[in-house]
């Protein structure tokens, strides 16, 4: 009976009014960009070569990034969960560094890395591997940024699956790497399947890392938030606004289409 | 095929030290408290805790000895383990579990779902080939589990606490379908458990283990009658009688014991001591048991602060009472008494 009472009880009133001042601080920007939108120039926006150039680039960098992501970072989530190792905080410091990094100290760290005098990109520049303002240098920006999202989802996910399903396998005949494959993998392909979807949105928005390492150039690393940010810099505010929507519309569809999976994999 | 251990597990401040033997077509249970040591035991056998010394050897073959350096790795072992709570894989049916192990060992899928579907029948399981594990009830998930860890043939078979996930009501009508079961495996099997009833009923040997070391084995005719610790009295300190059943009457030597349900042939009656009355004067009522006797010896239980008082006369019977009880009653050696035993808590097994 206490129990009922207590949640029909009403929240104070000072909490209220944060929640709501909080909800519209997320809301407001959204609406202002729905509101604003010229709806009618859609078509004629959407269907410039320049807009379904970058809009592609960005899909196949995204996509590729989200797939470098999954196979290492895969391993590397198994890794941090399952072995203890000495080190493994720093590792795991280090894992979570590109996601409170800002994205352009990050794409400054790539670029003296791996940029043509870079410590490492001077000898990859020599055996005819270039990054920056080629595609590979985009898909790496955005795997940067993005794989910190898999390897955590994914590793929270490792810990908690109950090993004794582990050992079951083995007594069936399974080798350990069999028994990854064919148990491990099934338990966690939620968590996988979100920590992916995360990735891949998080690298589809990549902005800063990339224009900093892998330039704005058309056609190679100038990805739909690049070429939004150059249509405002050029007063082009309809199309800057349409393909604002366009990425608001793929978030919003992966955070719907995630909603079920996020509350049993988390 | 047999099974020969001698299985030396460290862990911290806990030591398993446990030597044990096990025949082909031999069921051994492994009987202890909690925090005994009996599923570091079973997990060493299975080679999922490698062994700090001794060794274990089934059909003569070391697959596990310290000294020399040999481990052989559990996926290679052909030891099967039902596991405790069973563990099906839930992204699996009930079919693609059993064949897991088949496919494991390089059987193409058709034949494994073939093999697989034989042994779900043989388990009575034919109509849940496409259920999923959390759809089952816990005495399906538990012959699903059996028909998983058969499936591959080992020589070992080692089942964990297979009945402690089950509620009291499926317990003891799945103890006697895990029995007819387990007939077909005619391999060396091992059963770890913390309750007496299940040893006593299913094993052909008990081993009891005691904070990681054996303190008695014996058949359960052995160990019942002739307990060698005050432990082992408390712990399977029951009343064992094998008879003949004739619908609700079970013939016990000179005795007859009423069940509460029908049974036939030859079977297991278990009367738990602290189900026993003891009175002074035959006892009235219609539906009870009751054999008059001449207490034989009285024994204190430390651990409970209750009284084992052995009765002779048709059934000679064990009975757990009060010092109060014994004190009221005047019981001393040579006591004429009657003893007295619900129907409804006599369990029955066939034999």
């Amino acid at each position: 009976m206490r129990r009922d009472r207590v949640s029909t009880e009403r929240p104070p009133a000072v909490v209220v009014i944060g929640a709501v001042l909080a909800i519209t601080i997320f809301a407001i920007p959204l609406a202002g960009l729905l509101l604003r939108a010229p709806w009618s120039s859609a078509w004629s926006v959407l269907s410039t070569p320049e807009a379904l150039t970058a809009l592609r680039l960005s899909v196949v960098t995204s996509l590729a990034a989200t797939a470098i992501a999954i196979t290492l970072g895969v391993p590397l989530a198994w890794v941090q969960a399952r072995v203890p190792y000495r080190g493994r905080g720093f590792v795991r410091a280090l894992i979570l560094l590109p996601m409170v990094l800002p994205p352009v100290v990050g794409g400054i760290a790539l670029l003296l890395a791996l940029g043509k005098k870079g410590i490492v990109g001077q000898y990859l520049d020599h055996v005819g591997v270039h990054l920056p303002f080629h595609v590979g240098g985009a898909i790496l920006a955005e795997t940067f940024v993005a794989m910190p999202f898999l390897v955590l989802t994914v590793e929270a996910a490792l810990r908690s699956t109950d090993r004794r399903y582990e050992d079951a396998a083995r007594t069936l005949g399974a080798s350990r790497l069999r028994v990854f494959r064919r148990v491990t993998l099934p338990m966690i392909r939620p968590s996988l399947i979100a920590g992916a979807a995360l990735c891949w949105a998080r690298a589809l928005g990549e902005f800063g890392a990339t224009i900093t390492f892998a330039g704005n150039a058309p056609g190679k690393t100038q990805t739909l938030p690049l070429f939004v940010y150059v249509n405002l810099e050029a007063g082009n505010t309809d199309a800057a606004i349409i393909l604002s929507l366009v990425l608001l519309a793929i978030s919003l569809v992966v955070l719907v289409s995630l909603r079920e999976r996020w509350l049993t994999a988390l | 095929m047999s099974v020969d251990a001698a299985i030396r597990v460290g862990l911290g401040s806990f030591s398993l030290d446990a030597d044990l033997h096990v025949d082909d077509g031999e069921m051994l249970a492994i009987l202890g408290p909690n925090g005994a040591g009996k599923t570091t035991l079973l997990r060493a056998l299975a080679g999922l805790a490698p062994l700090d010394d001794g060794h274990i050897r089934i059909d003569g073959v070391v697959i596990d000895e310290p000294a020399t350096g040999v481990f052989v790795a559990p996926e290679l072992r052909s030891v099967g383990v039902v596991f405790q709570d069973y563990l099906l894989f839930e992204h699996l049916n009930a079919l693609d579990n059993v064949a897991f192990g088949l496919r494991e060992h390089g059987v193409p899928r058709s034949d494994a779902r073939a093999r697989a579907a034989t042994l779900l029948a043989e388990v009575g399981l034919e109509d849940h080939a496409r259920v999923r594990p959390r759809a089952l009830s816990g005495g399906q998930a538990q012959r699903v589990a059996i028909a998983r860890a058969l499936a591959t043939e080992p020589r070992l078979l080692l089942l964990d606490e297979p009945l402690a996930a089950l509620d009291i009501q499926t317990r003891a009508e799945t103890r006697r379908q895990l029995r007819s079961v387990l007939e077909r495996f005619d391999g060396a099997r091992i059963l770890v458990t913390h309750d007496p009833i299940d040893a006593l009923v299913l094993a052909d040997r008990i081993l009891i283990l005691e904070q990681g070391e054996v303190v008695q084995t014996g058949t359960p005719d052995e160990i019942t009658r002739r307990p060698r610790s005050d432990y082992v009295a408390e712990l399977v300190g029951v009343n064992l009688y094998r008879g003949r059943a004739d619908d609700a009457h079970i013939r016990v030597g000179d005795a007859v014991v009423t069940a509460a349900g029908p049974h036939a042939g030859d079977v297991m009656v278990i009367i738990p001591p602290n189900a026993v009355v003891l009175h002074r004067d035959q006892p009235s009522g219609s539906a009870r048991n009751a054999w008059c006797g001449t207490v034989a010896g009285l024994e204190h239980l430390g651990v409970r602060g209750r009284v084992r008082v052995r009765v002779d006369g048709a059934l000679s019977i064990v009975a757990e009472v009060t010092p109060a009880a014994v004190a009221e009653l005047g019981l001393t050696e040579g006591t004429e008494v009657w003893a007295a035993v619900k129907a409804t808590e006599i369990e029955v097994f066939p034999s």
